[in-house]
């Protein structure tokens, strides 16, 4: 088919368009990589656009490497990400697949009362003050149990659960199977794509959550990772990461840390999204054609 | 065996049956024991953090003080509701939180749907593949990060100031004028949000039927007419539910990004209900006053949502309910 000179003028400005935005998109990045392995006194002095590191130093990765609170925060970073997920992944498959079997009588109230939650809460402060009154203010527990289950994610996997097979379900309970046993051993290990998307979805938000910490965590050994990056990008306080660092290079090396603090938190997010990219977009989509 | 069969099949019929309801629930509750065994956490957790906050929300017609309790502390009626009405804050809040708001389902919303059509009519399948992989990526970032790249970029000697001074622009210290949050805020937040918002789009567009565009093609239409009549009808029922779920978020516009990117010299414009509850509430520990704000912000939100469900409802049959 021929295509006309106004289509062609369309499909090439198009193309430039959509490079253009994937240009927006990636330079912030690829400008935080290029600072962070520069050397630190030429970041200071540059102005404007940069393609290539200019002198190569890993020093501020040293630097953010060798400080006890980026450390811990990884360390703290990891268990919530890690103990949240598990939690959140055996709540959702427990109410995912109870809300999604045909025959439950309370089914569609519980289902109501669930997503009611998404339109209404109580707010900010009538849950602190619930967290407050059971004891888990300053404690691990107030960023792993006040957010063990989403009612967005509950409908993606209760949508997916549906479409496994019913005839497997009612062969296995012929041979003598109950409900746990089905949902451990048929639905979820035919469910993987969708199990893949909860850990991702869930897995990301736990890496990335920093406001509950801010509301509910006292004790700084307790602070998650994006807590003290806060501190570092955002309140400016590099001074207490450079106790080793001489005066006259505190200054350029304070602004390559915030660089190299960026790339450290970010890169396994970046590592994992690849290998979940392929099944993510089916959730989102079962999720709000569904929801 | 046999017994397993017909306890299957009955648990099949319909939850109302005419057995009549007690005998039913029995009856249910016997055969789906594993079922409601698994409800049980589920149940308690949403009744224990979200109905019990809820409960928890009479404190914002309450004197509250730790000591006494929820239940020891006096009834004040609309004592706080009216202090919120009748202070400084009340219009410079509801302003801030409408028009950010506002900007965000006029520029952000749409953002994602013309991406998407221009998606769709990419011819390289590769470079589409690429565009998506790259545009959603920003959404996996965390907020912390996005802020804090915002703040060095915009920095009085950062990034957007030296690529401006080439065209001889006075550098400007971005996040302390007020003047420039809502555009810093807004377009930030497309950034981050356009492609991933594209997605839902674009598995829309894939499912609609091709012979439809065979049809308009016999019928003479053009890319731009196709695009019209074909794909934009085809992609509306998914606009109008995000646009109705995107109304229920009305009122809670970014309140976590603006607590990273607003200071004392911008509260003028970035200032919105969320931030200030928070500020009011966990900062200094006035917890019936920001309940009553939280209470009156979450209330509009909720009649938003209620409303453009309604409209929807009568004038195109999309519903979420």
């Amino acid at each position: 088919m021929k295509r006309s000179f106004g289509e062609r003028l369309f499909d090439g400005s198009n193309v430039v368009l959509m490079l253009l935005l994937s240009a927006v998109t990636l330079y912030p990045f690829l400008y935080v990589l290029i600072a962070s392995i520069s050397d630190p006194a030429w970041v200071v002095k540059m102005r404007g656009l940069i393609w290539y590191p200019h002198g190569f130093s890993l020093d501020s990765y040293k630097l953010v490497f060798d400080n006890p609170a980026i450390l811990t925060g990884y360390g703290n970073t990891l268990l919530y990400v890690v103990a949240g997920t598990a939690l959140n992944i055996l709540m959702t498959s427990l109410g995912a697949y109870a809300l999604s079997r045909q025959s439950v009588k309370w089914k569609n109230p519980v289902m109501f009362m669930i997503v009611f939650t998404m339109f209404f809460n109580g707010g900010l402060i009538p849950t602190y003050l619930l967290i407050n009154n059971l004891g888990m203010l300053d404690s691990r527990w107030a960023l792993i149990i006040p957010s063990a289950m989403s009612a967005y994610n509950l409908i993606i996997m209760r949508t997916a659960f549906q479409s496994v097979p019913i005839s497997l379900e009612e062969s296995a309970k012929l041979d003598g199977a109950n409900d746990f046993t089905v949902l451990f051993r048929i639905i979820l290990p035919l469910s993987m794509p969708v199990v893949a998307v909860m850990i991702l979805f869930y897995g990301v938000s736990h890496w990335n959550s920093w406001f509950n910490a801010l509301i509910y965590l006292r004790t700084r050994e307790l602070y998650p990772l994006q807590l003290i990056l806060r501190e570092i990008l955002i309140t400016n306080s590099t001074d207490s990461m450079m106790t080793g660092v001489g005066g006259a290079d505190k200054m350029p090396i304070g602004e390559t840390i915030k660089y190299a603090a960026i790339i450290v938190a970010t890169v396994p997010i970046l590592l994992l999204y690849p290998f979940l990219q392929k099944y993510f977009v089916k959730g989102v989509m079962i999720g709000a054609v569904k929801g | 065996m046999s017994l397993m069969l017909k306890q299957r099949s009955a648990a099949e019929k319909p939850a109302v049956d005419k057995n009549g309801w007690k005998y039913g629930t029995l009856r249910d509750l016997r055969i789906n024991k594993y079922i409601y065994i698994m409800l049980v956490p589920v149940v308690a957790y949403y009744v224990l953090f979200y109905y019990v906050p809820m409960y928890g929300l009479q404190i914002a017609f309450k004197d509250y003080s730790p000591g006494l309790g929820m239940w020891g502390s006096d009834w004040v009626g609309f004592r706080y509701f009216n202090d919120f009405f009748n202070s400084y804050y009340f219009w410079r809040l509801l302003r801030n939180t409408l028009l950010l708001s506002f900007y965000e389902l006029l520029f952000g919303f749409p953002a994602s749907i013309i991406l998407a059509l221009l998606l769709n009519e990419l011819r390289s399948s590769r470079l589409k593949r690429f565009v998506q992989t790259v545009t959603y990526m920003p959404h996996f970032i965390s907020l912390v990060v996005v802020a804090g790249m915002l703040v060095d970029f915009l920095a009085r000697d950062g990034l957007i100031n030296n690529v401006l001074s080439w065209f001889g622009a006075e550098p400007v210290a971005f996040l302390r004028e007020s003047g420039w949050f809502r555009t810093i805020f807004i377009s930030s937040n497309v950034w981050q949000s356009v492609g991933w918002g594209s997605i839902i789009y674009l598995s829309a567009m894939s499912g609609i039927d091709p012979s439809l565009y065979e049809a308009s093609r016999v019928d003479g239409a053009s890319r731009w007419r196709q695009t019209l009549s074909v794909t934009l009808p085809g992609i509306m029922p998914t606009v109008v539910i995000l646009l109705i779920l995107q109304i229920g978020h009305f009122m809670s516009v970014g309140t976590d990004k603006i607590l990273l990117l607003y200071n004392s010299s911008t509260y003028e414009t970035a200032d919105v209900i969320g931030t200030f509850v928070y500020r009011k509430g966990i900062l200094e520990s006035n917890f019936s006053y920001s309940s009553a704000v939280g209470l009156f912000n979450a209330l509009i939100n909720f009649t938003l949502l209620v409303l453009a469900n309604a409209i929807s409802r009568r004038t195109s049959e999309n519903k979420l309910w």
